[in-house]
């Protein structure tokens, strides 16, 4: 028998959330009290579900490696957050959420689980609303959607290119506000390097105090891991530099399986790399495609400059490939199409990988319809350029202001260029209904855990997930857990199990100094980003994983022997953060191409060239890989996988197509 | 590695630990390219230092785009150095000279200790939102958002306020350390919003309390935190606080 149970309720597809509320096993307010949950990480995910499992009774602790919760990554989101709220009478639904999401994530997403995502998003919105969350509003005082990849519908609502700020700083508000209350202790400026087990149960974590360098053992009930996703394993991603799969892989090398893990999501709109410098890329906003057009040359190698190229020279490429979503199809799909454009000699810039997002048609367009508003009869075309430039100004100006910042290029005159990067994992650690890994007691929520976005995650769904895991599942969820937990006293931290976690995260350290190597840690996680990149990036095959997996081993033995961290263990030392993260991106890289190498269909981000139409279109192997790949640490770099079979009663599994 | 061909001499703060005394370190940086942003600038620095077997320096950044709020490098005399609407993140060395010497220090107020290096401690920071930066709404109290209309102006302007990343740049210009561009921010913000008004009188008197606890110093106008701010946070809101501030203790 499988080991993985999902734990899915019975029931019809739209009643299984609610009945699971109404039958879950609930704690009473004075157990509540002497219960204390750990939660590790203070993104969307950890903030909203550490607030309001504080606000509920339970003990709190909340660890992250920032100076301040407030700057988790979820910080960085820029386009929006969907919900199905139909304010735009449009003809969204719950169900067509729901049906978006599983689609959009090419068939590889538990249907359970996105239902329920679909059916609690409109609460987000009310929720973060009444917590003063200054979404953009119309005129008329509602607030405003616009739409994104992937959809027909317009229900992304957003905060200017900051919704992520704002969203998180919202969760934040409330997370600080039950600090004030003392029922949340909060560790910033803390690193988790370990989980404790006890008896086959999650019983806390060991965490080092970047500051002091000293170790620290926490007790927990229960521990939540919100620690974001792993894209900074390619070294260059939109990642913040110090977004890590630390916790996620320390987890999973003390039991959690690790779900899909070869899932990466290459977000088709950033600003190309420049030199070998670069430390990190920047994305421009999905939301730009809504009123952008994506175009290369249709001459090869054609060096004019993007504005002396006349229309009919130009190939708008997505729109000639995909006329039902245009420029608005999903992220896989439009990373692609622009690789192929640049393989094939049609790159624009110097570096020739880069495409046109072009805002000319936009300018215009929105000119006329402001132009009307404001009654103006015969504006001239200067007229239109300027009444053009405010709307898209009010929509996008950050975008365009960064983008001007980093290129050192004005994007309202010339168009931007542009190019995928890695942005989002949608594997992570695999976990159940209740949003529980395969140890007890042990959760992930967020980006850390496999579950909601299948093979490809669509824009604006993050930051719902994120707050949908943490305001209103794990609330509920842990409950089924904890109401058994509640003749459990706290156990000390003495306990053998605590001591030996903690001699674990010690010699990892100790290991890395004594090594007195010849190579900086970057060095290391450079040629490791470009291992993946090239190998397990875009476009993979059978040849080039193989020669991955020899890679990354050869790499690791070398980081070993020869990476050189300096400074002393305790005091503040980053290039001693930066050497853990990068030791477990090496492992963590083995197993992804192990993954994309079993997986030889395309599905959603995972592209195995082999698995292809004549038309170049990814072709999914549902007979042979409709299931979640759930991988098993067995010690020694050494892993087994399991399957969980997807199974479609709601939806017909059908060719995903966007023509 | 060679990247581009400015040859800068930096100056920058050096200090263990909050118990020690810093001081400026001389390094000379070679073939720096205009495109680097200056954090990449000393990435190239820390790996020279790194291969030489010494420390590198210790700074906070994460996003690295201008929205977190981690880094905090005092440039030439200035938060974030000398372009204005940016965090030192987003500066590129395209805004320097080759040849050019540049200072670099960390935050300086009695409320943000050092750590070591260019790293400062704000927690104060957070410490002053726990007293009443937020509505007291619980998880699952919400009605539909739509219910409350709000114009669109006050919307507008409280998405601006809230747009402060709580760098602390306003504080390390400011001659006397003073917090009230941030604390403002997060008072107006809230103050703007119907669904803020309920708490509007104890968020006011509790944050200001709280500020002053951390020994943030007064403000005396000098505008100077408007200037450097990022974000371009508005001294309308310091104004509007003080109004708040004034309502609220009339009220008790
Ligand atoms: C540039 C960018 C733009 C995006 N735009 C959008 C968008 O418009 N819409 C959308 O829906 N999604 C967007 N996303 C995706 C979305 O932002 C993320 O998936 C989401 O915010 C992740 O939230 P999280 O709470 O899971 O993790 P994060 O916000 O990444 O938080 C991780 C937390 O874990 C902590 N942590 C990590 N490791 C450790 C450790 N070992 N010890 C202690 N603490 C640890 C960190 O300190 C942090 O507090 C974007 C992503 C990027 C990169
Ligand atoms: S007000 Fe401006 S300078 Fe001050 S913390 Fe906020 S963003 Fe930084
Ligand atoms: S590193 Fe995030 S604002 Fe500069």
């Amino acid at each position: 028998m499988s080991k993985l149970d999902s734990k899915i309720p019975e029931g019809p597809l739209e009643q299984k959330w609610e009945k699971y509320k109404s039958s879950v096993a609930l704690v009473n307010p004075a157990n509540k009290r002497s219960l204390e949950v750990i939660v590790v990480g203070s993104g969307l995910a950890g903030a909203s579900a550490a607030s309001s499992l504080a606000e509920m009774g339970y003990k709190v602790k909340v660890f992250c490696f920032q100076d301040s919760a407030r700057r988790a990554h979820s910080i960085a989101a820029q386009g929006g957050i969907n919900a199905a709220k139909n304010y735009q009478n449009d003809g969204d639904s719950t169900y067509r959420l729901f049906y978006d999401t599983i689609k959009g994530g090419d068939y590889r997403a538990r249907e359970a689980n996105v239902y329920r995502l679909a059916s609690v998003s409109a609460n987000i919105i009310d929720q973060c609303v009444a917590m003063g969350v200054p979404l953009a509003r119309e005129y008329g005082g509602m607030l405003s959607n616009r739409s994104f990849g992937g959809t027909q519908v317009q229900r992304t609502f957003y905060a200017a290119g900051q919704t992520g700020q704002q969203l998180l700083l919202g969760a934040y508000s409330g997370l600080q506000r039950q600090v004030g209350l003392g029922t949340v202790e909060m560790f910033a400026r803390h690193e988790m390097l370990e989980v404790v087990n006890i008896e086959g149960k999650c019983r806390g974590i060991i965490a080092r105090d970047l500051i002091s360098g000293k170790l620290e053992r926490h007790f927990g009930h229960a521990v939540l891991l919100c620690t974001g996703g792993y894209g900074n394993v390619f070294y260059l991603s939109t990642n913040a530099m110090g977004s890590n799969v630390t916790a996620a892989w320390k987890a999973h090398k003390k039991g959690a399986f690790f779900g899909n893990p070869c899932f990466t999501q290459i977000h088709p709109t950033c600003i190309p790399v420049s030199g070998d410098h670069q430390s990190k890329l920047t994305l421009m906003s999905e939301s730009l495609r809504n009123d952008g057009r994506i175009w290369v040359p249709k001459k090869q190698g054609d060096t004019r400059k993007a504005n002396e190229i006349p229309e009919d020279e130009r190939d708008y490429y997505l729109e000639r490939r995909y006329p039902a979503f245009g420029n608005l199809v999903p992220r896989d799909v439009a990373s692609r199409a622009a690789k192929e454009r640049c393989d094939a000699g049609y790159g624009v810039g110097n570096s020739k990988m880069a495409v046109y997002l072009d805002y000319k048609a936009a300018i215009e367009r929105y000119g006329k319809t402001q132009a009307k508003k404001l009654n103006i009869s015969n504006p001239t075309a200067e007229q239109l350029r300027v009444f053009g430039k405010q709307v898209v100004e009010e929509k996008y100006g950050n975008l365009f202001e960064m983008y001007e910042q980093i290129t050192g290029e004005n994007p309202y005159e010339v168009p931007m260029r542009i190019y995928p990067a890695v942005h989002y994992t949608m594997g992570g650690l695999w976990v159940d209904y209740n949003l529980m890994t395969t140890v007890p007691g042990l959760y992930a929520l967020g980006e850390a855990n496999f579950s909601d976005h299948g093979a490809n995650r669509l824009g604006a769904s993050a930051l719902m997930q994120g707050l949908a895991d943490g305001y209103f599942v794990i609330p509920y969820t842990i409950g089924a857990y904890l109401s058994k937990e509640i003749s459990v006293k706290a156990i000390s931290t003495d306990h053998e199990a605590f001591v030996n976690a903690e001699k674990d995260a010690q010699a990892i350290i100790d290991k890395l100094f004594a090594i007195k190597g010849t190579k900086s840690v970057d060095h290391f996680h450079k040629r490791l980003g470009k291992i993946m990149w090239d190998k397990c990036g875009m476009a993979r095959n059978d040849k080039g994983l193989k020669e991955a997996i020899t890679e990354i081993r050869a790499l690791r033995e070398e980081f070993w022997k020869d990476v050189r961290v300096p400074g002393t263990a305790n005091d503040f030392n980053p290039e001693l953060e930066k050497a853990g993260r990068v030791a477990d991106f090496i492992e963590l890289g083995e197993l992804m191409c192990m993954d994309a190498l079993n997986r030889s269909e395309s599905c959603g981000g995972h592209f195995r060239e082999e698995s292809q139409t004549e038309e170049g279109e990814a072709m999914r192997k549902d007979e042979e890989f409709a299931y979640v790949a759930a991988w098993e640490n067995k010690g020694n770099h050494t892993y087994e996988m399991h399957k969980e079979e997807l199974k479609f009663e709601a939806i017909k599994i059908a060719a995903r197509s966007y023509k | 590695m060679s990247h581009g061909n400015m040859n800068l001499t930096l100056k920058i703060w050096r200090q263990k630990n909050d118990k020690e005394t810093g001081k400026l370190v001389t390094y000379p940086v070679k073939d720096i390219s205009p495109d680097m942003s200056f954090l990449e600038m000393f990435d190239v620095l820390n790996e020279e230092l790194i291969n030489k077997g010494e420390e590198p320096i210790a700074f906070d950044h994460d996003c690295r785009e201008g929205i977190c709020g981690m880094c905090s490098m005092f440039i030439n005399g200035r938060p974030h150095g000398p372009k204005r609407g940016v965090t030192t993140c987003q500066l590129h060395m395209r805004s320097f000279k080759n040849g050019d010497t540049i200072v670099v220090e960390p935050w300086r107020a009695a409320a943000f200790p050092v750590i070591k290096d260019l790293t400062v401690d704000r927690s104060a920071f957070d410490r002053i939102i726990a007293k009443g930066g937020f509505i007291s709404v619980n998880t699952g109290n919400a009605q539909d958002a739509n219910n409350i209309p709000i114009p669109k102006p006050d919307a507008d302007a409280s998405f601006e306020a809230a747009a402060c990343i709580g760098c602390g740049a306003c504080v390390a210009t400011c001659k006397n350390s003073s917090a009230m561009l941030f604390v403002s921010a997060k008072i107006s913000q809230l103050a703007l919003l119907p669904q803020g008004r309920v708490e509007a009188t104890t968020r006011v008197k509790n944050m200001v309390a709280q500020m002053d606890e951390e020994g943030f110093g007064n403000c005396t106008n000098t505008g100077a935190c408007e200037i450097e701010c990022p974000k371009g946070i508005s001294l309308e809101n310091i104004a509007r606080m003080n109004r708040e501030y004034f309502v609220a203790n009339i009220k008790s």
